[in-house]
């Protein structure tokens, strides 16, 4: 580890240590926010007892499915988008446009059309996702180089050959990127659209936790959302980075 | 190898020169330049050549005063060099170093406004050197719009307009194909005579450097030192034609006789191949 | 004529759009979705009513304090991460992390500390807004090319005239690209929560009509604030091309 990343934990162990020394002595008030060990301490044994796993299941279930759904679609729509340049060039001001526009205010038509129910959680994961994975298939894709058809041609390979053994591995890190993401966001959408208002789910139990006063539950489950969401996606950051590095795009 | 002269004579001069860039995160000390030991004659045009990496580029910014070296000292017209760069130097960069955001003009006119020069004065001297680099057609154009070539010129143009009596020219020709690079070593001639500056001129060219200069030093792989200085002889009024000379073909014989067992170091040969 | 022939596409894409709308509505009835048509009537009643200016003003005026905090904080960090090396090396991760974090999480902290006040909505707004601000500066800071700073030298610019005349405006851009994006997250930001917890602003408004099943209401608010943000986005990413086509 560099003399940078030792640097970095120590600065976030420090936050995390002054945020406990405050709250132990009473400079932060108990009743708003409860020291990061008893965060910790709370989370430990919820897990344990296994009151909240429904939940949990639910809500990260939730996540994949969006993401595979997010992913599936917007590589399938990038792909015919690219085929049809015209189509693509009428779409771009509205992909420019897209993330700029809070979606979430479409949330209470979805329930009021769907019901209180998964699919409008659901449908706003991939709302907020699939864009995202649409630019960045087209961006792969407009990034294939000229010359590898040609390269297929010579060597005699089909159609499809060429596009499984040779343009897929070369628009690949720009698909990693554009999953990545998708996974971001759709974890994004779906937690938003649970707090707002949804049937179950962590986002739920933690408003829940919020209006009763429940302190420790809401502190716990937040953690546990923290943790997760910042594991996730330093990992696929790594990966991603690693990809990138080796294909002299994007930096060591 | 020293390049020194008589003292009267001396514009410039690097005495005892060694530049060492410090190990950082990660990266060992590098041995970049020296020990180096020059002596600009005034109104000399100076070429340094050596194979990538020699440390030419540090050369030229130790002299300039961009960068401080590790031992030996700087001197521009009898005054120590230190940290600031001493007016009276210009330089022209190997990175296209022009404004974006201002059109040409603008650009030329750039480190005149700064420096509180009258407005009719600005406009002559820059439509002058405009005029002079051909760009005058393009004043009003921003650099986004022209090619290398061109915004290399409006770099020169820039330095140009405050009237510098030393010019380092670090590669500024190095983005450009050969047949642009014999106009523009045309050009850099034209704009030697015209100002009568000194000039320095960083390449890795042999026949660049042999076809523009009074003196050539020939620069040894890192850390560079100089292995050679090469007199060319050439009259005041020359341009590329000298290229057809005899005397071209000896000096730049001479220059890569110097050099070719340096760059094969620096291409990462350990030793001469077996002919 | 190209230009002519790409706004025409673009409002091909529209009347799809549109006709989508009156298709979903056919589909799943007026009382869950309104038509184009009948939601554009209600958009003439309400926008000049007094319920809904209130409102919209109530949200503008939050929008417009934590887009002052966001700009004002993040172009801090931005500045200062971008200038000074180290911090920029170690905190770009952490910066990133938080911005891929769904800060809805941390709404509730929020609500607990300044409760249903409007401080708390404008905190809100600014945490969405901050973080694209201040990595897009520091990227900005850390991407200008080191020849502008060694030419600024060679011209005898003093410290001052090379940050006014050189490094601001090779960083315009992409510090601009940055406000941008900052613009469009601190609006969602306000209004999340909005929707999550208040009782006044557009955000509420919406979340009032949803619990009274007034569809009309619901999906004109939407519209109205699709439409600010769709032109307000268009209008900096205008500016921002203004800048970049001389780079």
């Amino acid at each position: 580890m560099s003399r940078v990343g030792w640097i970095r934990i120590a600065v976030v162990a420090i936050a995390i240590g002054l945020l406990e020394f405050c709250c132990r002595l009473g400079l932060i008030d108990h009743r708003v926010v409860i020291p990061p060990s008893e965060m910790a301490d709370a989370l430990v044994r919820l897990l344990i007892s296994g009151q909240a796993n429904d939940q949990i299941v639910r809500t990260f279930g939730i996540v994949v499915i969006a993401a595979l759904i997010s992913v599936a679609a917007g590589f399938a729509l990038g792909v015919v988008i690219h085929a049809l340049p015209r189509v693509r060039q009428a779409l771009d001001p509205f992909f420019a446009t897209y993330y700029a526009v809070p979606i979430f205010i479409f949330y209470p038509v979805m329930i009021v059309i769907f019901g209180l129910s998964v699919m409008p959680i659901v449908l706003m994961g991939v709302a907020t996702a699939i864009v995202a994975m649409i630019i960045a298939t087209l961006n792969g894709l407009d990034r294939i180089p000229q010359v590898l058809s040609k390269v297929g041609r010579v060597h005699r390979m089909g159609t499809v050959a060429t596009a499984l053994l040779l343009k897929l591995p070369a628009a690949a890190p720009h698909l990693f990127t554009g999953i990545k993401l998708a996974v971001s966001y759709a974890f994004i959408g779906v937690i938003a659209s649970e707090f707002i208002l949804a049937p179950a789910g962590l986002g739920r139990v933690i408003s829940d936790a919020y209006t009763d006063f429940n302190n420790r539950q809401m502190y716990a489950l937040m953690l546990l959302l923290i943790i997760v969401a910042t594991v996730v996606n330093m990992l696929l950051h790594v990966v991603d980075q690693r990809w990138a590095e080796r294909r002299g795009i994007g930096k060591p | 190898m020293t390049a020194t002269v008589p003292d009267q004579d001396i514009h410039a001069s690097l005495s005892g020169v060694t530049r060492i860039y410090p190990a950082a995160a990660g990266t060992r000390a590098v041995h970049a330049l020296g020990e180096v030991d020059l002596d600009l004659k005034r109104g000399e045009f100076f070429a340094v050549v050596g194979p990538s990496g020699c440390g030419k580029s540090t050369l030229l910014e130790v002299l300039a005063g961009l960068q401080r070296p590790t031992a030996g000292t700087v001197t521009f017209e009898g005054r120590p060099v230190t940290g600031k760069v001493p007016d009276g130097i210009g330089v022209v960069f190997q990175e296209d170093a022009s404004f974006p955001w201002l059109t040409v003009w603008d650009n030329a006119a750039f480190g005149l406004r700064r420096n509180g020069v009258a407005d009719a004065e600005i406009r002559r001297r820059v439509d002058d050197a405009l005029a002079f680099m051909g760009l005058t057609d393009f004043a009003r154009a921003y650099p986004a719009q022209l090619s290398g070539g061109m915004r290399q010129r409006v770099c020169i143009s820039r330095t140009l307009v405050l009237q510098p009596r030393l010019i380092l020219l670090d590669e500024p020709f190095g983005a450009l194909d050969a047949q642009t690079r014999l106009l523009m070593g045309d050009e850099v001639l034209r704009l030697w005579r015209r100002t009568g500056a000194t000039i320095l001129l960083i390449t890795h060219a042999l026949d660049e450097a042999a076809m523009l200069s009074d003196r050539i030093g020939a620069m040894s792989a890192r850390p560079g030192r100089f292995l050679d200085i090469v007199v060319t002889g050439w009259p005041r009024e020359r341009d590329s034609k000298i290229v057809s000379e005899a005397a071209f073909g000896e000096v730049t014989g001479r220059l890569w006789e110097n050099l070719r067992g340096e760059s094969m170091k620096s291409l990462g040969y350990s030793g001469m191949p077996a002919e | 004529m190209i230009a002519t022939e790409r706004a025409a596409d673009t409002l091909m894409i529209l009347i799809v759009l549109l006709l989508a709308w009156q298709a979903l509505h056919q589909v799943v009835g007026a009382t869950a979705l309104p038509g184009p048509v009948p939601t554009l009537a209600y958009l003439a009643k309400l926008v000049p009513s007094e319920r809904f200016a209130e409102n919209a003003w109530a949200t503008l005026v939050c929008f417009f304090y934590a887009l002052m905090l966001s700009y004002g904080i993040g172009l801090a960090i931005g500045v200062w991460m971008g200038v000074h090396r180290l911090s920029g090396a170690v905190g770009e991760p952490i910066l990133i992390s938080l911005y891929t974090l769904p800060k809805v999480t941390l709404y509730p902290v929020v609500l607990l500390i300044f409760g249903l006040s409007l401080s708390g909505r404008v905190t809100f707004g600014a945490m969405h807004g901050v973080l694209p601000v201040a990595l897009l500066t520091m990227s900005a800071i850390r991407n200008i090319p080191p020849v502008y700073l060694k030419s600024a030298q060679t011209l005898q610019l003093s410290r001052w005239q090379t940050i006014l005349t050189v490094l601001f405006p090779a960083t315009l851009p992409e510090v601009i690209a940055g406000l941008r994006i900052g613009f469009s997250l601190t609006l969602l930001g306000v209004l999340l929560a909005e929707m999550f917890a208040a009782k006044h602003g557009l955000g509420s408004l919406i979340i009032n009509a949803m619990q009274l099943l007034q569809a009309e209401e619901m999906i004109t608010i939407a519209v109205v604030l699709f439409a600010f943000a769709a032109l307000a986005n268009a209008l900096l990413l205008w500016i921002e091309h203004q800048l970049h086509r001389r780079v």
